[in-house]
């Protein structure tokens, strides 16, 4: 143990720059940001992943956020349990009709100024879940959006570029 | 076909008739009275396990089909029953794992199960009728809901806690928060629309769940797969199995605050996940197994990146395993935590690491067994203790193991194709004639445990007609409910993240 934690002492971090901000997504969010709420949040957001009935690949690879390679909390962002402490739901799947009341319920526990971005080709319109008997269809068929990132599922480095696109923008 | 029917076989033998267009296993339909004798046979033989529960249709024309593994040998083999007055006598009082897919055939068939043990809806919620949790009656008892929506970033289910003082007396759960009507979108779905919701029914066994449906149709069509294919949708399956277990153990240690093996394992799972983008073009592999073989080939500088990646993983995972065996207050959390016993492993058919960390040997790479597993030596790890440790012990015996494996499967890659063409639907060898439907089914090791897809394609062999993919957490999460039991809440995150079940393969 401790030999590993001199190693891991000595050794470089193995953090990797942040990836470059895209501008679709810079200007799909800088409509929704006020001076108000600029000063409200400060220097970081604080994130709560809600899962409205996704595969569970979306999920791992927000997971992959945290880890050391993407290191999400050096760039002022991190995970919180309640939406009561939340700025930003961070919503995955297509939503499914038994999941609907939880996500509505979770979004009026967020206070406002709150983003929604909704992650995933299901949180866009459903992806191959579309159309299932069990599917209220995407993440804006319930709850409003402000970014939408893509991928089946993206990849950490592309989640990473829509939240950093958003703290530039409420940073601006 | 197995040298000698097993018991189970000839059972079905003799009271059914054998439908020839059923592929690989033998599938026998049974009049009524012979599914309740098969009910009381289930009851008196402990070793005929119960692996998949399923119907098809609706009323009027409904089909109910019972997947059976006899644990003595000889391959598994489905049963089936037509539901002509929408009914199908309850084999839930002889086989605990099946209640909750009796009450999920009646919620999605409208079949109802006769003398059910349970009869309360499971996967569709009626917000008009508020659910019947089970009567807790006791001195000094609390309530503790959670979920659907979790502290973590899980996915969402509804767990119902009964506590006196700090000690959970009984745990319910109530599932189905992300279902999403995947049999029915799957009905008439081309094969390649198929296989891409097949793949997705749960994220973390994209490998699984593709090889097991691209074997299902191989079967129905009696193609086989190069044998190029096979060594990489092995190659991709380990992948996948060491990737997730990184992932648990870390899991698992974090949630006893040790956050030093979350890190560690993080870093080497991101490892196997870029390795698997660099090699497969996706980092949990999806898509990339088909039917009939793979979509893509591994060139030599990819397959020396894979070796590159195990040597990496060798070193390391030894070393994670010395720091997880030394840490006394680690194992304070972990040991005879969550503790499952064998007997109720065994009862509902548990597969994966929670079968084997209970003295359960059963592994479909080995039995029933598949390519390019049955051509090679692997151990099989089991412990008996069942708690949380063991469960941790077991996924890094399985990390060394699935490395070993890949080793050799890289070493022995054979030349050739690595995709052919599903055979044409013109008379096949034997029955069927080429005008029938054709049915396949398929047993598949994932990390999980043993993932099962039955489907029937339409004469064309291009269309599904119907298709159940049955994930192992069918047979684990009531275990879940089991293990926490004389536990205290705080070690409640540890039992779960030790069982890892999918609430999407389960919710479907």
């Amino acid at each position: 143990m401790f030999r590993f934690l001199a190693r891991a002492v000595l050794s470089r971090s193995l953090a990797e720059p942040p990836p470059p901000v895209l501008e679709e997504d810079v200007q799909a969010l800088a409509r929704r940001v006020t001076e108000v709420a600029r000063d409200r949040l400060g220097r970081g957001l604080t994130i709560r992943a809600v899962d409205a009935g996704s595969c569970n690949g979306c999920e791992l690879e927000i997971h992959a956020l945290n880890n050391v390679y993407n290191d999400l909390e050096r760039f002022g962002l991190h995970f919180t349990a309640s939406p009561r402490h939340a700025d930003v739901l961070l919503v995955t799947g297509p939503v499914t009709v038994n999941m609907r009341e939880a996500l509505e319920r979770t979004w009026t526990a967020t206070p406002d100024p709150k983003w929604v971005v909704a992650v995933g080709a299901c949180g866009l319109d459903g992806g191959v879940f579309r159309g299932g008997t069990g599917v209220v269809g995407g993440i804006d068929a319930v709850i409003p959006v402000d970014l939408h990132i893509p991928g089946c599922p993206p990849s950490p480095t592309r989640l990473l570029q829509g939240l950093l696109a958003l703290l530039e923008v409420v940073k601006a | 076909m197995p040298d000698q029917p097993s018991r189970l076989i000839a059972f079905l033998a003799r009271h059914g008739r054998c439908q020839p267009q059923h592929r690989p296993w033998p599938r026998y339909q049974l009049e009524r009275e012979d599914w309740v004798l098969l009910g009381h046979s289930l009851a008196s033989n402990a070793d005929w396990l119960l692996i998949g529960l399923w119907a098809e249709g609706g009323p009027p024309v409904a089909r109910v089909h019972m997947a059976l593994f006899d644990e003595e040998g000889g391959l598994p083999a489905i049963a089936s029953l037509e539901c002509p007055e929408s009914s199908f006598p309850s084999v839930g009082w002889a086989r605990p794992g099946a209640i909750r897919l009796e009450r999920t055939i009646r919620d999605l068939h409208g079949l109802t199960p006769l003398d059910p043990v349970d009869d309360r809806p499971w996967l569709i919620h009626d917000p008009a009728l508020p659910y019947r949790f089970l009567p807790v009656e006791g001195y000094n008892l609390h309530h503790i809901p959670v979920g659907p929506v979790h502290a973590g970033i899980i996915e969402p289910g509804h767990f119902r806690f009964t506590c006196a003082g700090e000690t959970v007396v009984r745990l319910e759960e109530r599932l189905g928060y992300v279902h999403k009507g995947i049999e029915q979108l799957l009905c008439g779905a081309s094969l390649e629309q198929a296989a891409r919701i097949v793949g997705r029914v749960s994220g973390d066994s994209a490998v699984a769940y593709a090889l097991a449906f691209a074997r299902a149709v191989e079967a129905a069509t009696q193609t086989e797969a190069p044998p190029r294919a096979h060594h990489i949708r092995a190659l991709m399956a380990e992948l996948e199995r060491i990737a997730n277990h990184l992932g648990d153990i870390g899991a698992i240690c974090n949630d006893a605050a040790f956050a030093f093996m979350h890190a560690r394992c993080g870093e080497l799972r991101e490892d196997v996940l870029r390795t698997a983008e660099a090699c497969f073009g996706h980092r949990l592999m999806m898509d990339c197994v088909v039917p009939g073989g793979v979509a893509a080939d591994i060139t030599e500088d990819k397959a020396a990146r894979v070796s590159a990646l195990v040597a990496k993983l060798h070193l390391q995972t030894k070393r994670l395993a010395k720091v997880y065996d030394q840490e006394a207050s680690l194992q304070d959390r972990t040991v005879g935590t969550g503790a499952l016993s064998s007997r109720l492993a065994h009862r509902f058919a548990a597969g994966g690491f929670i079968g084997r960390a209970s003295s359960r040997t059963f592994d479909a790479r080995v039995q029933p067994g598949y390519a390019p597993y049955d051509q090679m030596e692997f151990g099989v790890p089991m412990l008996t203790e069942g708690d949380v440790n063991a469960r941790v012990l077991l996924r890094f015996h399985e990390i060394e193991s699935s490395l070993s494996l890949i080793e050799r499967l890289i070493a022995s890659l054979p030349a050739g194709p690595v995709l052919c063409p599903l055979t044409a639907t013109g008379a096949p060898t034997g029955a069927p004639t080429g005008n029938e439907e054709r049915e396949g089914v398929a047993l598949v090791e994932g990390f999980r445990g043993d993932v099962l897809v039955w489907l029937r394609l339409a004469a064309d062999g291009k269309t599904v007609r119907r298709c159940h993919p049955r994930d192992p957490s069918w047979f684990q999460w009531p275990l879940l409910e089991a293990a926490i039991n004389g536990n205290i809440v705080p070690d409640f995150p540890l039992c779960n993240k030790s069982f890892n079940c999918s609430y999407a393969g389960h919710d479907l």
